[in-house]
């Protein structure tokens, strides 16, 4: 047998290492799980959207109360509600009702009451809303028809009357849709942190652990190793979080439960994926260190926490913040931070509101951090990653080989 | 790349105080088969390490074939390491494939090469398994798979034999004597030392991170304090006292065992032992490696009590 050929180029080493990686999590039942299970959930979430949202009240009138039928759909309008009414018999009303055919039946009532709502248990919060706004001015009209005034030139006249509002600064214009969006963009990201993250310390503490990285080391530099891991480990978050935000945003497209542009729906996805990268690439190397430093699976989770506690911190403030006040201060300043930025900015964004300055710093720090946790989580790596054992002190691991 | 020769030149190595290794060299020639004896902590596994480059020495170097070792070359070495090491959850097939495309084999020659090592060394049954649901002596042939499946021109196996059943023991011997055959340089090292005593054509005893003595086996047994055993029925008890340059070492009812010091004659042992009448056995013994072993390795004690009482290094360093 002839000596072959073993040369083998550097990044040829670490392309060896990130397929493995890729073939191995790709074929595991967590990868297929998690994936299908939060696209399912996504797509799930769309469908009740959609049937809430189609969900228009229909209400019964009667005879009796045919012409109020204008003026509750008119209301009930003005308050974003959409009522369609049917006319009925009172008896019919009543039996339609009790099947759930209808969501209400306005019938006439005496006259301290003129409207009487027929309900199967409960009026729905909005109805309610229609219908007392409908009672009061009803009840308007009649004082003022009473006093010889005209109610509809009242009304035109109330209608037309506005204040001017000047604002300072120009608020953005939060929309809920948004705010849900954001927040789905918050729990992917970080579901897709957490679990990829510490897929790439699991796997460097099974390799020492097994003492394989013994055998891999006599072949290729620890450098290779770490990056072929974080790279393979970070392709395969990379196809989740574009099979799950792909088929979110085809889903709510083809559902069409969306009403804000196209355009910004493919804007929170890509920002996404952009923020993943971005996340994944800077804590992964830390975890990748960090994994590094210990010689059993068991002791991982001790070891990465502290890192982890950033990830948990910044979604902590999204998630219970930004919902209910999109333009936080705090959220703001956090979110431009690097260990912050990657939960934090993409549910910011997908909010909408962002400046663009504030997009490019927090982006350029992370881009500027990158090359600095390279370097570091390099050393940590080669220093501790053939020491089994007794965990390796950070301090003794950043000292030059 | 020259003789193909693998040398180990004045390595040394501490870990904090402790010093690991000391100087320690020795060359393995190719096509040469050679053992790495020495007690648990002498330095075989540090020495393996370094050559391999999964550690760093502090002085010294590693050469093939005249050329210092790099990260290119070190990829034609096989090395098993003592702590078995391979991912318990990947397929024996693919591991061993991609042990063998890591060395810089193109996919489709670590695919034949899985399939005949596997082969050879009756595992390809279980290709499909993972190496974590393999018995222990499986692992091991995997192990040694994983060593040989980038087909390496040095072999370095660190405790190749040890947890082996009698059967797999010969299929590594066989192996480790093709691989040798094939003209390549292979050292292991093992603490089964008949074994070595019967596969190696050179065997290295290492103490305390110093080589103590290297060379041929039988070399070294000559080497080693020669002994005579003399069965002389009517000899009274002391008849060889005065004899110089002799020892008594045992004396069991009319048969003596003696060691022969430096310049000793053995025909002045028999002129006297005739002299006390019939001798019905007169041999020289030499010692077996495992007995040279315990007289090298116990030094460590003697020179505790005396330092620089090193009488045999001098003699059993060819």
């Amino acid at each position: 047998m002839s000596t072959p050929d073993v040369r083998l180029g550097a990044w040829e080493a670490v392309r060896l290492v990130a397929s493995r990686e890729v073939t191995t999590k790709m074929r595991s039942k967590a990868f297929i799980i998690t994936t299908v299970a939060t696209l399912v959930l996504l797509i799930g979430f769309a469908l009740v959207m959609k049937l809430s949202e189609g969900s228009g009240e229909t209400v019964g009138v009667t005879q009796e109360t045919q012409a109020l039928a204008e003026p509750l759909k008119a209301t009930a309008g003005q308050i974003g509600q959409s009522v369609d009414t049917t006319v009925v018999s009172e008896e019919e009303g009543r039996e339609q009702v009790a099947d759930g055919t209808l969501d209400a039946l306005l019938v006439g009532g005496d006259d301290d009451q003129p409207l009487r709502v027929v309900v199967e248990k409960d009026l729905d919060g909005d109805l309610k809303n229609a219908f007392t706004v409908l009672a009061g001015q009803l009840a308007l009209n009649q004082e003022i028809a009473e006093l010889g005034g005209d109610p509809a030139q009242v009304q035109s006249s109330v209608a037309s009357a506005q204040v001017d509002v000047e604002p300072l600064e120009e608020p953005y214009p939060y929309q809920p849709e948004q705010l849900v969006l954001g927040i789905i963009a918050g729990v992917l990201i970080y579901m897709s942190l957490l679990l990829n993250g510490q897929l790439v310390a699991q796997g460097v503490v099974e390799e020492k652990s097994s003492r394989v990285v013994e055998l891999l080391l006599s072949t290729i530099r620890p450098w290779q190793l770490m990056a072929g891991k974080v790279l393979g480990i970070g392709f395969v978050g990379f196809v989740q979080m574009v099979v799950v935000g792909g088929g979110g945003l085809i889903a709510a497209l083809a559902l069409d439960v969306l009403s804000i542009p196209v355009s910004a729906a493919i804007g929170t996805v890509v920002w996404l994926i952009v923020w993943y990268i971005l996340g994944f690439v800077m804590y992964s190397l830390v975890f990748a260190a960090l994994g590094a430093l210990v010689s059993r699976q068991e002791d991982v989770g001790g070891v990465i926490t502290p890192a982890l506690m950033f990830v948990i911190v910044g979604y902590v403030v999204g998630i219970s913040v930004l919902p209910s006040e999109p333009d936080n201060t705090l959220a703001e300043v956090l979110s431009v931070i690097p260990v912050f930025a990657p939960t934090l900015m993409p549910m910011r964004l997908a909010m909408g509101g962002v400046p663009v300055w504030e997009m490019i710093v927090s982006v350029g720090l992370v881009i500027v951090l990158i090359p600095l946790l390279v370097w570091l989580a390099g050393r940590i790596y080669a220093n501790a990653v053939m020491r089994s054992g007794a965990k390796v002190k950070l301090r003794d691991a950043m000292k030059p080989a | 790349m020259g003789d193909g020769r693998l040398e180990i030149d004045r390595i040394s190595k501490r870990y904090g105080d402790v010093v690991a290794l000391r100087d320690t060299t020795f060359d393995v020639r190719a096509g040469e088969l050679f053992g790495f004896v020495g007690s648990n902590g002498a330095g075989k596994t540090t020495t393996m390490r370094i050559t391999l480059g999964v550690l760093a020495a502090d002085s010294g170097e590693v050469r093939w074939g005249g050329e210092r070792i790099t990260l290119e070359t070190r990829r034609h070495i096989g090395y098993m390491p003592e702590e078995r090491g391979l991912y318990p959850k990947m397929k024996v097939g693919e591991q061993l494939i991609y042990l063998a495309r890591m060395h810089g084999l193109s996919a489709k020659d670590a695919k034949a090469s899985t399939e005949e090592w596997t082969e050879r060394l009756g595992v390809a049954h279980r290709q499909g398994d993972d190496v974590q649901n393999l018995s222990l002596g499986n692992q091991q042939r995997v192990q040694l798979a994983a060593a040989l499946v980038h087909n390496p021109s040095i072999l370095v196996l660190d405790e190749p034999f040890s947890g082996l059943d009698p059967i797999a023991v010969d299929v590594m011997s066989k192996v480790l004597l093709d691989k040798a055959a094939e003209g390549i340089p292979v050292v292991f090292s093992s603490h089964q030392l008949e074994l070595v005593e019967r596969l190696c054509d050179r065997v290295g005893i290492i103490r305390s991170g110093q080589m103590v003595a290297i060379g041929e086996v039988d070399e070294l047994r000559s080497g080693g304090a020669a002994e005579l055993v003399v069965v002389a029925p009517n000899a009274a008890p002391g008849w060889a006292a005065g004899l110089a340059g002799v020892t008594v070492r045992e004396q069991d009812g009319d048969r003596t065992v003696l060691e022969l010091g430096d310049g000793a004659d053995d025909q002045a042992v028999l002129h006297a032992a005739l002299a006390t009448g019939p001798v019905t056995e007169f041999s020289r013994q030499r010692p077996s490696l495992t007995e040279l072993y315990r007289e090298v390795v116990t030094q460590e004690t003697d020179e505790d009590a005396a330092p620089g009482a090193e009488r045999n290094e001098a003699g059993v360093t060819a």
